[in-house]
Formats: structure tokens, C-alpha cells, sequence
């Protein structure tokens, strides 16, 4: 069984936004600065007013690995792990764990779409494949 | 740091290390202690500061058993400073600390350790260095990793190591260089915990990790201690080997303290510390004997290359693949074996090791008259890095 999120006022919009299937990143309101991982303050400008905002849930993979060690009893493996330019947040890349795909057919700067599965009080992202996106 | 002179290291120790030693923690630093203090000709009545990285860790089997607080009860040591480091210049922060503690006359002679028993953990049921598994929740930046099952440091290195290949064109194969030149420096020294050939075709055949990282791109876990004592300029020239001075230190961090938010992840904090050095002193890496550098996993090792400028950026590959770095090149990297064929004491027994090239203690595998060695240890984000030499 993997650990879950600690949920912190900070983070807690990133992990519970799946429940509208959105992908949420914190952003500056003054400045404009995508913020991530998520912050109450600004590191751009140090501006207080920041909260977060919906973005489209697709992203571009930067890079990827094959996990195919059983960390914990019951990790299936393989399983591919990504690390995602989330788009509509400049800089920002999240932790990718890809669902549904043969990890042959990953390859760097690829599109992928955000899914979401609710694991107690969090819904985690996982992504899949976007047919036809390869750069 | 020349206005007070230069803090020195004067002794270096390490235990009788192993796999699944069934030895306790403190037995293998009393070890070491005992070594190091043989080496410099002091006695535990000279040392009057203790430092260590992280502390006491509970979060991680094996990773950090002992604190200042069990080391110093242990030893009976009466110090006038201690520090104990988790958050700096990754396992190099308590040496340059107590570099910066000997300067400022907070203590003479710092003992600075690093114990760990992942092997012994790890055979007690438990993978070691799975920071959180077994826990319901997990917080800091494992948790942007965790939850998701980017469990090992195998897979953030992993992703440095895909991403590398797809700008520069390395291969498995260069990584197999860095790993079987390693082996063959290991099969001359006796401490090191692999003692059988490592052939590329071994390397090439074994199980995949994490991709492109397979079994012999990763590190050891060992059970073992090493110890480190770092001096003030007028000690150290009381003790019984030539001062190691610390030319210069780096620790710059210029990105987040995340494993995947680094703008260019064929860099890493690194290349930070290692710009950071050189602008301290007058040497440069042409005037290098011998370096250690941290090889937690294989990528990490040209990327170190890059980082302290013995070769520039995307060009490591070619740098290793002419022998640079391996037994006879004219960069020896991990002399003793490193940690992929040596074991994992993290960081320390890299600096060990250089240090024992330096006072010509090296055996089978000394460079001849090495006088300059560089250290750098940590991988991803955190780094740390260090120039000595004797005089």
C-alpha cells in the first residue's frame, strides 16, 4: 500500500480537485507566476495572493522511467513514471504515474491526458497516453 | 575562508564494513573512531566537537541510526560543539560545518561520522532507503513522490538518466563503463565489499531497476561507519600525518529542494556547488589527482564530472569512454570501489578514500603522487563539494 498525501492547507487543493476531475496549480494573482510545488506565498514577487486555478489536465512528458522493482509487498510492476510540463502553468511539472499503457511505448515529449481515482480522502492523479500528441 | 586560515582534515576511519554484519551501529563507528584517531595521533580526550549527517532518522531502515547524542555517550566524549545536519549541503554538510566551526574557535578537533545498517535492515524484512513505505500518510516532498509510487531514488535518478540519453546520445553502456571501472578498482582494495570481475556483458544482463538503471547502476547498502576529523589550522599540524587542508568548499542550491522541479534535469544541485567551489580558489580541475564522487547510482557520476568542469556539459560520455576516469586514467573517480562496488557509506567513504590517496595509504590502487583530490557528494538537488590537498 502506498503512503497518501499528508493533507497541509497547502496542498489540499491539488489532491482533492479530482473529485471535479479538474487538475488544479497555485498561481500568483498579482504576478501571474505558476507556483509548484504549492506555496501560500509567492516566490516570484511575495505576493499573499495566491490560490488555485483549473488548468486543461494535459501536459507534455519531459522524462520517464520504468519502475520495475517491487518496492513494497503487492506493487505490480512493471509501471511507467513520468514527470509531466503540466500545461497552462509555465515551469510547473508534476509526478506523473501513467495508467494504461505498454511502458514500450512511452517516449519523451509525448501528450498526456489527467485521470483520477479516489484513495480515501484524496483523489490521485494518474495519466494516459494522448493518441497521436508525439511531438 | 584564507583570512583564518584552512580548517584540515588530519584523520579518516572506517570499520570492518559488510552485508548483514549483525553488528550494531555503534560498534562500527567505535571502529572507525578508533581508526581515525590512530591515523591522526590523537585520542578521544582531543576531540572537542562531534558533527553528523542527518542525526538520528527513523523515517528510513538502517539509513541513520545514530545521533551525536548516542555517539557522544558511547565514545564518552566531552565536546564544546555539535551539530548534527539534515537539511545542507547533502552527506557533506557536518565536514564543512565543522570546517567552519574549527575556523571560528568553537572546537580543536571535530569528529564527524556517518554510521548506516541498511544491509542489515534490509535483511531484517524491510527494503532500505524507502523513505515512508509502510506508512499511511507521508508529508514533505516525498509526498509529491510517494503517493504515486515514486517510492525509490532509483526512479528520480532514473529520470535524469532517461532524460541525459535522449539530449546527448549516452548509452547503457557508458553507465557500464562507470560501473565496471569501479570493480576493477575494488578488486585492489581489500575493504571493498564486491571482490568478484564485473564484465560489461554482466552489466548489459542484469534485471532492470528502474529504466535505463539496472542492478549494477545502483549503490550497495552495507552495514558500517566512517569517520572524519576535521582540525583548526595550528592542531592539525600537531597530528601524525600532513595536514589535508580544505582548499575550498561549494554548496550553492539554485533550484528547489524537489527531485523533479529542477528546470534542466541533466543538472543537478551539483553543478550548483561545483561552480561555487571553484570560485574560491586559484586551482582548477586540470591541477585534480583523484576524485570521489557520488555514485548512489551510476548517472550521477558523469554528471558530477560535468558539474565540477572536468569535462563540459553532454560531453562525460566521451570523457569516460577514453578511459579518464577508470584504473590508469589520468581522473581517477572512487578508487576504492566507489559505492557501487565498494558499499554505500554515503558520501563518506568517497572522501575516505581520498583522503588515503593523498597520504599515500591506498595500496594496489594508490595514484602515484596524488596531492589534490576533489569530493563531491549528494545527488539530485542537494549537493556538496570539497577541495583538498596536501601540502
Amino acid at each position: 500500500m502506498l503512503p497518501l498525501p499528508e493533507l497541509t492547507r497547502e496542498n489540499t487543493p491539488f489532491w482533492t480537485a479530482g473529485e471535479r476531475g479538474e487538475l488544479v496549480i497555485v498561481f500568483c494573482d498579482d504576478c501571474t507566476h505558476a507556483i509548484h510545488p504549492p506555496q501560500l506565498l509567492c516566490p516570484a514577487c511575495q505576493s499573499r495572493n495566491v490560490g488555485p486555478r483549473a488548468v486543461p489536465g494535459t501536459g507534455k512528458i519531459y522524462t520517464f522511467t520504468v519502475n520495475h522493482q517491487p518496492w513494497i509487498p503487492g506493487m505490480d510492476v512493471p509501471f511507467v513514471l513520468a514527470v509531466v510540463d503540466v500545461d497552462g502553468a509555465p515551469g510547473v511539472r508534476v509526478t506523473a504515474r501513467l495508467a494504461g499503457c505498454d511502458p514500450e511505448d512511452v517516449r519523451i515529449e509525448q501528450g498526456v491526458r489527467i485521470g483520477f481515482a479516489q484513495s480515501g480522502d484524496v483523489w490521485l492523479p494518474h495519466w494516459h497516453l494522448v493518441a497521436g500528441a508525439t511531438a | 575562508m584564507s583570512a583564518l586560515g584552512k580548517a584540515a582534515i588530519t584523520g579518516v576511519g572506517m570499520s570492518d564494513i559488510g552485508r548483514n554484519t549483525g553488528r550494531p551501529a555503534i560498534i562500527h563507528l567505535a571502529e572507525a573512531a578508533d581508526r581515525a584517531l590512530a591515523r591522526a595521533g590523537l585520542t578521544r580526550a582531543d576531540i572537542d566537537g562531534i558533527a553528523t549527517y542527518p542525526g538520528k532518522a527513523e523515517n528510513s531502515p538502517g539509513m541513520s541510526p545514530l545521533g551525536t547524542g548516542e555517539v557522544r555517550n558511547a565514545l564518552g566524549l566531552q565536546t564544546r560543539w555539535h551539530s548534527a545536519v539534515p537539511d545542507g549541503p547533502a552527506q557533506m554538510a557536518p565536514i564543512m560545518v565543522a570546517a567552519m566551526a574549527v575556523l571560528t574557535g568553537q572546537a580543536r578537533h571535530v569528529m564527524c561520522f556517518r554510521a548506516l545498517t541498511e544491509s542489515s535492515s534490509q535483511t531484517a524484512g524491510r527494503r532500505a532507503s524507502i523513505a515512508g513505505a509502510g506508512k499511511a500518510q507521508i508529508g514533505g516532498w516525498m509526498g509529491w513522490l510517494a503517493p504515486v509510487g515514486a517510492l525509490s531514488a532509483s526512479n528520480w535518478a532514473g529520470w535524469m538518466a532517461t532524460r541525459y540519453f535522449h539530449e546527448f546520445g549516452m548509452t547503457r553502456e557508458h553507465l557500464g563503463m562507470v560501473a565496471t571501472g569501479e570493480r576493477r578498482f575494488a578488486l585492489m582494495n581489500p575493504a571493498a565489499v564486491m571482490q568478484k570481475p564485473l564484465t560489461m556483458d554482466d552489466y548489459l544482463a542484469a534485471r532492470t531497476i528502474s529504466s535505463p538503471l539496472g542492478l549494477f547502476d545502483c549503490d550497495i547498502p552495507i552495514d558500517g561507519a566512517a569517520v572524519v576529523i576535521v582540525s583548526a589550522p595550528d592542531a592539525a599540524r600537531n597530528c601524525r600525518l600532513a595536514p589535508l587542508e580544505i582548499e575550498a568548499m561549494g554548496s550553492a542550491l539554485r533550484s528547489q529542494e524537489t527531485w523533479d522541479q529542477r528546470a534542466d534535469l541533466t543538472t543537478m544541485g551539483a553543478h550548483d556547488a561545483g561552480a561555487d567551489m571553484w570560485c574560491r580558489t586559484s586551482l582548477g580541475p586540470r591541477d585534480v589527482d583523484v576524485l570521489g564522487l557520488y555514485d548512489g547510482f551510476s548517472i550521477f557520476v558523469p554528471m558530477w564530472l560535468e558539474a565540477l568542469g572536468f569535462c563540459g556539459h553532454g560531453e562525460a560520455k566521451d570523457f569516460i569512454a577514453e578511459g579518464n576516469i577508470g584504473p590508469g586514467g589520468r581522473f581517477p573517480v572512487n578508487t576504492g570501489g566507489g559505492q557501487l562496488s565498494g558499499g554505500r557509506l554515503h558520501g563518506f567513504g568517497l572522501l575516505y578514500e581520498v583522503c588515503l590517496q593523498l597520504w599515500g595509504e591506498a595500496g594496489a590502487r594508490q595514484v602515484a603522487n596524488a596531492r589534490t583530490g576533489v569530493c563531491g557528494m549528494g545527488g539530485g538537488f542537494i549537493a556538496g563539494s570539497m577541495l583538498i590537498r596536501r601540502d
